[in-house]
């Protein structure tokens, strides 16, 4: 498998991450390398293993539908990079 | 700086009232200002704040509430929250992020009245073997400045060894505490998966992060371990079991313990004199009365491609959070929402985090999530399986902690490949969930240090550190420092 710079141009876009045709050029040298490195595990046989998504069999715990924080907005705001009356600004989304 | 420096003995000076906990914060906040310019081993130092955290410690001494460790003061991994404290994970993209809360670790280490020393340098979001993808500049090897520390807990291993602190966090996701514990020369420990919180750790790859103890010795390992552990509601895979004294073993004997010695981790790859210091250390432990089991890890020659699916599969995913709307950094300049989320992380991501993010985001998309992210997840099971069948016959896995002994800046931060070659014996362990520590056990021709690795079975930490506090009282690799620090 070999990725081209058009590829790697639309993972990019898939991230959210602006790349330059340059960067885009750069970039897929070094991603190829690295999927040639994953391909070696396409070798192997894994009919009938059951896939492992997590290192302990643990299953997500219930609470009691309480609430159990107190309101932070104030904090948690004061470090964003904008915002107004309580709300997080971005531009504009709808026209 | 006083040549006893473990923590016991920090403790016993500070509950005889032979030091107070400002005097002795003053002299390792002394000792960082003197050695982190040259160093680079902490991001932030805030000596007004670790003062006042030592008088309240002091406090507690006086009143009669201390606990075993209280007064002693310890460094953090800038991974970790830290209330009112800057915490940028070594990224552009958290330059300006002052933590409004404090991680599960942090509140721990708070609740034990041990000061914070500072937070220290890492790789940039974890990302690295090396130190050199900071974007606060690169962790220098206090062995020897022109080589790295490893990574991606770099600045923290650096700080231990170099004496600015008595001891230090880390978080290891595919050998971040391991690897430089063995680069510079200390002692580190990766617990079981669940044991230690991850509420408040900036997320890498949630199924594999952990965080865990970096120092000079086991015994302190032991000990910080007793404080880092034990189950937060707020995390959802913390595992809820009762409390345990890691220290409960130390000094056991090891008769009769079965050292199991993989065969894949002393094959090809493998440096001579690193591969010569670990025989010494199984001729010791056998000295010390263990036995030897050859062993086979067959998958363990597939953990670094499953990893490098898994590990940016995961990171894809939690490094999305970053998008200039609610905290860290915001491009200046942008057209619409799109454009503001594609030039912020553009411009606030360095280049291995966002290499990481577009090997995720590709094997994650349509048509190749089977191919990739689900075989992967498939051999993982294997690698995991090698493992059960291994402890069934030894008590503890022996083998290097890294190919070889560090490297110099700069000689592999172009070939991300040859970079991620350096944790093909640390990985497997994060794969099956499993702990693993490293502990100095010798130096290379040019005086650098090599580390032996250790992996347990689950929830034996309690044997690893028995293991290793044996050795250490054997040899005294651990208690070597670094000379001409300037």
């Amino acid at each position: 498998m070999s990725l081209t710079p058009d590829d790697v141009k639309r993972i990019a876009r898939l991230a959210r991450i602006e790349i330059s045709d340059a960067e885009a050029q750069a970039t897929q040298v070094q991603l190829n390398s690295i999927f040639d490195l994953i391909a070696t595990m396409q070798a192997v046989d894994t009919t009938g293993i059951s896939p492992m998504a997590h290192a302990q069999e643990v299953y997500q715990r219930l609470r009691d539908d309480a609430v159990t924080e107190t309101d932070r907005h104030a904090a948690f705001q004061a470090i964003a990079p904008a915002v107004e009356n309580g709300l997080y600004l971005v531009p504009k989304v709808i026209e | 700086m006083s040549s006893e420096t473990s923590l016991s003995a920090l403790a016993a000076q500070l509950a005889a009232k032979q030091i107070s906990s400002r005097e002795l914060t003053r002299q390792y906040l002394d000792r960082i200002a003197a050695l982190n310019p040259s160093l680079n081993a902490f991001i932030t130092v805030d000596a007004e704040k670790t003062l006042l955290e030592a008088a309240a410690a002091d406090a507690l001494i006086a009143a009669g509430q201390a606990g075993p460790l209280t007064g002693v003061p310890i460094a953090h991994k800038d991974i970790f929250c830290t209330d009112g404290w800057l915490t940028t994970c070594g990224s552009k993209m958290l330059h300006n992020f002052v933590a409004p809360y404090d991680a599960h670790v942090i509140e721990r280490f708070k609740a034990a009245g041990m000061p914070s020393l500072g937070k220290t340098n890492m790789d940039e979001f974890a990302m690295g073997s090396s130190n050199e993808t900071s974007y606060f500049g690169a962790v220098k090897n206090p062995w020897n400045p022109a080589y790295v520390p490893g990574g991606s807990s770099g600045g923290a291993a650096a700080c231990v060894a170099a004496r600015m602190a008595p001891a230090a966090t880390g978080t290891d996701t595919g050998g971040s505490i391991r690897q430089p514990a063995a680069l510079c020369g200390i002692t580190g420990l990766k617990p079981t998966y669940g044991l230690v919180s991850r509420y408040g750790m900036i997320a890498f790859a949630s199924s594999l992060d952990q965080a865990g103890p970096m120092a000079p010795s086991a015994e302190d390992c032991a000990l910080l371990l007793n404080v880092m552990t034990g189950f937060d509601p707020k995390d959802s895979t913390s595992l809820e079991r009762e409390k345990e004294d890691y220290t409960r073993d130390l000094d056991k004997p090891l008769a009769g313990l079965r050292v199991g010695l993989p065969k894949e981790f002393f094959a090809e790859g493998l440096n001579n004199e690193v591969a010569a210091a670990v025989d010494a250390a199984v001729a010791e432990l056998k000295r010390l009365g263990a036995t030897t089991v050859d062993i086979s890890l067959a998958n363990s020659q597939l953990a670094i491609p499953v990893y490098y699916v898994l590990a940016p599969a995961e990171a894809s995913s939690n490094l999305s959070r970053f998008d200039g709307v609610r905290y860290g950094y915001r491009a200046p300049d942008y057209t619409d929402l799109n454009d503001m989320y594609a030039k912020t992380r553009a411009q606030g991501f360095g280049a291995e985090v966002k290499r990481r993010i577009m090997i995720g985001a590709y094997v994650l998309s349509h048509g190749y999530y089977d191919a990739y992210y689900l075989q992967a997840q498939k051999i993982r099971r294997l690698i995991a399986d090698d493992f059960n069948a291994a402890f069934r016959v030894c008590d503890v896995i022996l083998g290097p902690t890294a190919p070889g002994t560090a490297f110099k800046l700069g000689e592999k931060s172009d070939d991300p490949v040859e970079m991620y070659l350096n944790d093909l014996y640390t990985i497997p362990a994060n794969l099956a969930g499993l702990p693993g520590m490293s502990l100095p056990c010798g130096f290379d021709s040019q005086g650098l240090p090599i580390g032996l690795q250790l992996v347990g079975n689950y929830f034996s930490e309690a044997k690893m550190l028995n293991v290793a506090h044996q050795y250490q009282r054997a040899t005294d690799w651990h208690a070597r420092q670094p000379e001409g620090l300037k």
